[in-house]
């Protein structure tokens, strides 16, 4: 077996263009996907209009103005800014792609937030029609606009708060810019106590005896008020909930997924790829008279193509390393979902190329197999009816290609389910495919 | 069951008894006897699909019969028997030296660097010896091909249609080389639908059809059988005889 590695090897050292895409591959790819897990989005280029007249731009409330533009800044922390002249060229900066969305504040803003409250106020986002684009900025100018909006309620809040504190505690209220002095409740309540202590006749008692009560009544219930006012500041409480399995955070599962997908693919199409030469070369013909047993074709071909797509994969992984955060600790953990991930691959691979009599078939073939897999595999649970996933489960168990990536998420990010699992389904199907490639090899003489 | 006897045979080296072959219900071989000589340069003619090549392939080892035995008698019989396919089976991508090699090491021949050397020199390739096979011309390459089933020195040589895709001076420099061969002792036996040729080179013809044998002797004894005049050639006769024999 070990000549036809040397020959293999002899093969693939003189396929210089094969040899410098499994150097520069992983390279790029652990390159690109390093840069795109460890940067932040790009500020998406948005189309703004204020309408909203110079000397109009604040809203009073009581004694204070509050700058509406202070908190449309808020959205263009994650926003570019494009000025826009008018409606019609916002419209028209969406419709040719300068800008991803337009955002118009319309002229009676800061009028019907001081007249009718937030609910009547409103502003206009246009969007084009890409989804993932319309996603993205909808999802970045909606947390915006919530930030925006929690804190103007703050600001209310604040002023309101204040306002009970006179109606309490007494002092001075603006009302539409005449000042007036308040007693307070907890006043009213003393100088009534006062008068009901100095004259405690029938009458007098009878008298102001309600209004005491209200008094008392209102001292002990008007601090409530700013706790009915802070809901004001956070509407909607969120509650969030961590189902069990998948506690992965998005980046270190796509770096899963990432190298499962380079592995699959270096292991399947070199594994196919070397198989079917033998007979794409005719050289299965000599092989095949006692000079090598076909078990130990198999053995080789799996062998060479699993150790080559290993080094390529965990050369992917160490790069990626250096932008998303791994644990270290678990790099035996690693080389073992990679290893048993190669080799099931690899399986799959010679499978594939005992079905094919050239290399250039066996590639298309292998291509053609493993990425429909792969994006099965990728299916979530819920994205598809209850019976169709099932299906999906069932097709994806028979491949490599989810038990790998779950084996080499255990390893990785420690995920559900363990990696002992994984590896015995791994185990399973390379068994498997070996004996469906070595039955196979009985077509090739 | 027919049986071709050579005519000058005390102590054949490959013996083939009553060999048989099948593909679901089609019979590619049937009950084929024949046995080969030291030295003998004997060809296998026949019509497209008569089953020459699924019986050179029993002959080598690369499928095996039914029904039958095939044997090697005489001094050298534990050795392999060479198998040379009809399309050239070595790795383009490695030279010429590295193919040699390569096989010799899978023939596990004793003394690999003589072996590879001596092949070179045979083919007359020892120029060439460090070109990547792929770069080669189709008669180079068909030289490398017979080469490699050489390696191991058997006594048998088994050629499939080895003259094919090659010019006629590269036809007539195998020849001369597969001469050479069984003036050695290698007995060569081979299959082609190239009568002229069979005529020209062979000692002896075996004539299959359907995978039926149903001649064995010499060219001009397969002349005579078939009925065919004198002035007619042997590429006539032989389709007479197969005429006459009802195919």
């Amino acid at each position: 077996m070990r000549w036809l590695l040397l020959k293999d090897l002899q093969i693939l050292w003189r396929s210089k263009l094969l040899l410098g895409l499994l150097i520069v591959y992983p390279i790029a790819i652990a390159t690109l996907m390093g840069l795109a897990l460890s940067s932040g989005p790009e500020k998406p280029r948005v189309a703004y209009l204020n309408q909203v007249p110079d000397n109009r731009s604040t809203i009073r409330l009581g004694s204070e103005k509050i700058d509406i533009k202070k908190y449309t800044d808020e959205l263009f922390t994650a926003i570019e800014r494009v000025p826009a002249q008018s409606r019609d060229d916002a419209v028209a900066k969406v419709r040719s792609g300068a800008v991803l969305a337009a955002l118009i504040i319309p002229a009676d803003f800061t009028q019907k937030l001081s007249n009718s409250g937030f609910s009547a106020a409103s502003i206009e986002v246009i969007y084009n029609g890409d989804a993932l684009k319309q996603s993205f900025v909808r999802s970045t100018i909606s947390s915006k606009l919530a930030l925006a909006d929690a804190a103007l309620s703050k600001q209310v809040n604040r002023l309101a708060s204040g306002y009970v504190d006179v109606l309490l505690k007494g002092g001075e209220l603006d009302v539409l810019g005449t000042q007036f002095k308040i007693l307070g409740l907890e006043k009213s309540k003393r100088a009534i106590d006062e008068v009901m202590a100095a004259s405690p006749s029938r009458a007098t008692s009878r008298r102001l005896g309600p209004v005491q009560e209200f008094a008392e009544l209102a001292v002990a219930n008007a601090g409530r008020a700013k706790d009915v006012l802070n809901t004001i500041e956070r509407p909607v409480e969120v509650e969030e909930t961590t189902l069990s399995g998948r506690r992965t955070p998005l980046d270190a599962f796509a770096v899963a997924v990432a190298v499962t997908i380079s592995l699959m693919f270096v292991c399947v199409l070199l594994a196919s790829g070397l198989l079917a030469l033998e007979r794409e070369e005719n050289t299965f013909s000599r092989l095949a008279r006692g000079l090598v047993p076909g078990g130990h074709l198999i053995a080789e071909k799996i062998i060479l193509s699993a150790a080559c797509a290993f080094a390529v994969s965990l050369v992917m992984l160490i790069g990626i390393s250096l932008f998303v955060p791994l644990d270290w600790g678990r790099a035996g953990l690693w080389v073992l979902a990679l290893g048993a991930g190669a080799l099931a691959f690899a399986a799959l691979g010679v499978a594939i190329g005992s079905l094919a009599r050239e290399v250039r078939a066996a590639s298309l073939l292998a291509f053609l197999l493993s990425l429909p897999l792969a994006f099965l595999a990728l299916v979530p649970s819920g994205g598809v009816s209850p019976l169709l996933y099932d299906v999906i489960r069932v097709i994806s168990a028979v491949f490599p290609f989810k038990p790998a990536l779950a084996a080499l998420d255990a390893a990785v990010n420690g995920s559900s389910p363990g990696l002992g699992q994984s590896l015995a389904h791994l185990a399973v199907l390379i068994a498997v495919f070996g004996v469906a490639a070595r039955a196979g090899l009985r077509r090739f003489a | 069951m027919t049986n071709a006897q050579s005519p000058a045979l005390d102590a054949p080296v490959l013996v083939v008894e009553r060999v048989g072959k099948r593909f679901g219900d089609r019979e590619a071989v049937r009950d084929v006897s024949f046995e080969v000589a030291r030295g003998e340069l004997l060809a296998i003619i026949g019509p497209n699909g008569a089953g020459k090549t699924t019986l050179l392939s029993i002959l080598a080892g690369i499928r095996q019969p039914d029904s039958g035995t095939v044997a090697q008698r005489g001094p050298n019989s534990e050795k392999r028997i060479g198998w040379v396919p009809q399309q050239t089976a070595v790795y383009s991508k490695l030279t010429v030296a590295q193919n040699l090699r390569l096989f010799a090491r899978l023939e596990k021949v004793d003394d690999l660097d003589a072996t590879v050397e001596r092949m070179l020199e045979q083919t007359a390739l020892k120029e060439r010896a460090d070109d990547e096979l792929g770069s080669l011309s189709g008669g180079n390459r068909q030289r490398v091909n017979i080469a490699v089933g050489l390696l191991a020195d058997p006594p048998v040589l088994l050629l499939d249609e080895p003259s094919g895709a090659l010019d006629p001076r590269q036809r007539q420099r195998l020849w001369n080389f597969i001469t050479a061969l069984t003036e050695r002792g290698t007995s060569v036996i081979f299959a082609t639908h190239d009568i002229a040729e069979a005529e020209r080179h062979a000692d002896r013809v075996l004539v299959l059809a359907d995978g039926e044998l149903l001649f064995g002797g010499t060219p001009r004894e397969l002349h005579s059988t078939s009925g065919a005049g004198e002035h007619e050639d042997m590429e006539q006769a032989f389709v007479a005889f197969l005429q006459t024999k009802g195919h």
